[in-house]
């Protein structure tokens, strides 16, 4: 049973690049089973396909504007996944939702998808999260353990043993 | 009758480009070509290392990554008159030509197809006939009634699932679609199989880009892999192997798929399309996959007003942009155009707000700037390099397009088209297709002869920087001429701009009232329907326009924010 923990979002439009934020604070402090995949995806479109189509599981995380306060966090699964992400004018030539409807009409989508979402405060060009999204990584970082916790995945905290 | 139709947004899968266009008895008599939302990557760049400039300038585009990368490096070595090795320079190549067939193949089936097949039509055709056509044009083995069938049931499981995302957004059953339901199929077929294609392509991008899927091999000075045949983390003779299978695989896709579907397409559209699409009748390319000698498989040079007998050389510093029409401003004032180690990224946003019905196009219209090369607009990209290649007497070049103006019946007064500018996309995918199996085998000569050498690392240290530098790097990308060009200034970066070829062909009226690339090329379309433009979508996807490079993700002054309704989510 393979997991893909995705984030996508573009880092240097401070907020939009949340979800790859969060991928590179999980990297840093926890190991996962090497059936856990733990991916920063950037802006890339296509070239995700094979890691998209590769999983049972997929886990998506990013920026989304769902005209909610400020640094909100939401979940959201299964099938409204691909409408709210097609809702995204994201600059991804072959966005996000285009993958999960190629990787449907080949007959590989994963069985299950689900998606942390943040509502942005910032796009402004610059590499740092804003202070109110900042504030919410930690949240989100633990509903993403939450998350693979459901699922049977434990990672271990590097520097415990 | 005059009319005025908007298209927005005109890719087929993103946003951000939005065109406007006066219609006069069923034809465009003017058109703009709008960028919607800002670009700013530049002042990140600021007072950074440039030594890290690669790393930032990939992320601005996710379609683009290697090309930023490589334009990046060369321009600090440009400033720092640095040399890379032999082995870089191939490992570039390899990388860089790589980075066309993917582009160039995915555009093909998966953004520009849609413009000329038609989904819907495909679950109407037999899979006897579909497959009686497939072998008539190719030797692909896979070819048979059953194969077509199969691929039949699967669209039409897509389609009733009533979840059609990438297709969603066609204009299925438009008159203006001319393949019978037997091509279509073909092309839906060799669509779902170019999607495996990719995947090996990924492969051979992975063996040379270090970490995947974002490349971490470009190296000021060289690149950072390894090539040695004694050790096993670096490019050595088993991975030249394998890198050679894949590269073998991709250019018999190439050959027998992409080549034969292509002219097939073309032969259906040929009489409307091969007389449209092209309007400015200058292009610009500069030079790409450079051999040991410094020769370039694609020359570089300029071709004005259509002249193939003469190619003109380029001059960097006759390339300066203005923002007359765009939504910046200069401190010298907006009628100035500045040289891009002058660039200056001021936004000044003077536009509508959203939601508007038009633009102001007397006034500031785009985020795009205007470059101009010796003050005139310019058409970059396949179109723009094989007719240069072809007025330069590029043999390779000659042979094919000859070829092919030969197999449809069309004189060369049809390369200046939007199937002109297709079929160029495809020509140069196979030129560079025939040529990564020679570059593996330089690498491996190299090797040989235990030549390892991947970086200079002489000017590493910026002790050894002089205090003040200033470069340019050229990459002719997949979608045409791109340059950075860095200032570089106590060991920072001072100033960074890019100009990138969607910028040139996407660009504004300049002061002088002169358009660019894209609204030159929409001049005298005929518009069957108002309500379904096709029309403007296959002439500006032929362009492949990318406007995630030119401008930034989303405009905070002026963009139309897509809402979601809370309730669909349920907040923790």
């Amino acid at each position: 049973m393979k997991t893909l923990v995705l984030g996508v979002g573009n880092i240097l439009l401070s907020d939009e690049g949340v979800g790859v934020h969060i991928i590179h604070l999980l990297r840093e402090r926890y190991q996962f089973p090497q059936e856990v995949e733990i991916l920063d995806g950037g802006t890339l479109g296509l070239d995700l396909l094979p890691y998209v189509e590769d999983a049972d599981r997929l886990l998506i995380v990013d920026a989304v504007q769902m005209d909610a306060p400020l640094g909100t966090v939401a979940r959201l699964e299964g099938d409204r996944i691909p409408a709210v992400l097609s809702l995204q004018h994201s600059p991804h030539q072959m966005g996000l939702s285009d993958l999960l409807a190629v990787a449907r009409l080949r007959g590989r989508y994963p069985s299950e998808v689900v998606l942390w979402g943040i509502q942005p405060a910032s796009l402004e060009v610059g590499l740092e999260l804003s202070p109110t999204v900042a504030a919410q990584v930690e949240g989100l970082v633990q509903s993403v353990l939450m998350e693979l916790e459901r699922w049977g995945i434990q990672p271990i905290r590097r520097g415990e043993t | 009758m005059a009319q005025k139709i908007v298209v927005d947004p005109i890719t087929r899968i993103e946003g951000h480009l939005r065109i406007e266009a006066r219609v006069e008895d069923g034809r465009i008599v003017e058109a703009w070509a709008s960028s919607t939302a800002f670009r700013g990557i530049e002042i990140i760049l600021r007072g950074r290392d440039p030594r890290e400039a690669w790393l930032m300038a990939q992320r601005i585009c996710g379609v683009c990554t290697t090309v930023h990368s490589l334009a990046s490096v060369r321009a600090v070595e440009d400033a720092l008159g640095i040399t890379i090795p032999d082995n870089a320079r191939i490992v570039r190549n390899l990388i860089g030509g790589i980075q066309y067939l993917h582009d160039h193949v995915i555009h093909f089936y998966h953004l520009h197809a849609l413009d000329w097949v038609d989904i819907t039509s495909a679950l109407k055709a037999d899979p006897n006939k579909t497959a009686q056509l497939a072998q008539s044009i190719s030797d692909w083995p896979n070819s048979s009634p059953e194969y077509f069938r199969s691929i039949k049931e699967k669209l039409d499981a897509f389609v009733r699932s009533g979840q059609l995302g990438i297709f969603a957004n066609g204009y299925w059953g438009h008159p203006a679609y001319r393949l019978p339901p037997e091509a279509n199929l073909m092309a839906v077929a060799h669509y779902l199989e170019a999607l495996d294609w990719q995947r090996d392509i990924i492969r051979a991008h992975a063996i040379l880009g270090g970490k995947n899927p974002h490349t971490q091999t470009y190296l000021v000075g060289g690149v950072a892999i390894p090539v040695d045949p004694d050790s096993e983390t670096a490019l050595n003779a088993d991975k030249l192997a394998f890198l050679k299978r894949l590269c073998t695989k991709a250019l018999t896709f190439v050959q027998q798929v992409y080549i034969p579907d292509l002219l097939a397409v073309a032969s259906f559209y040929k009489d409307e399309w091969a007389g449209l699409g092209e309007g400015l009748g200058n292009f610009m390319a500069c030079g790409e996959f450079p051999d040991r000698a410094g020769n370039f498989l694609f020359p570089a040079g300029i071709i004005l007003n259509r002249d193939l007998s003469q190619v003109h050389s380029i001059d960097p510093a006759k390339i300066a942009e203005y923002v007359t029409h765009s939504w910046y401003q200069y401190a010298e004032g907006d009628r100035v155009a500045k040289h891009p180690w002058e660039g200056e990224t001021a936004p000044n946003y003077t536009g509508p707000k959203p939601p508007y019905k038009y633009l102001n196009t007397d006034g500031k219209y785009t985020w795009m700037k205007a470059p101009r090369y010796e003050g005139k607009p310019m058409e970059v990209g396949p179109l723009a390099r094989m007719l240069i290649a072809y007025a330069s007497g590029q043999k390779r070049a000659k042979e094919l397009v000859d070829g092919v103006l030969k197999q449809l019946g069309v004189g060369p007064e049809a390369l200046f088209s939007t199937l002109g500018r297709t079929a160029a996309r495809g020509l140069e995918t196979l030129i560079v297709a025939e040529q990564l199996n020679a570059w593996v085998d330089e690498l491996a000569d190299n090797m040989a002869r235990g030549d390892l050498a991947i970086h200079n690392g002489k000017k590493w240290n910026p002790a050894t920087w002089p205090k003040e530098a200033q470069g340019v790097g050229f990459h002719d990308a997949p979608r045409g001429a791109l340059s950075h060009w860095v200032r570089i200034v106590d060991g920072k970066i001072a100033n960074y701009q890019c100009v990138v070829p969607s910028t040139w062909n996407c660009s504004p009226r300049d002061p002088q009232g002169q358009p660019g690339a894209y609204e030159a090329a929409l001049v005298g379309t005929p518009i069957a329907d108002p309500e379904q433009p096709i029309e403007i979508l296959r002439t500006i996807h032929s362009f492949d326009p990318c406007m995630a490079c030119g401008v930034h993700l989303l405009d905070a002054h002026g963009r139309e924010v897509t809402r979601i309704r809370l309730n669909d989510w349920t907040c923790p």
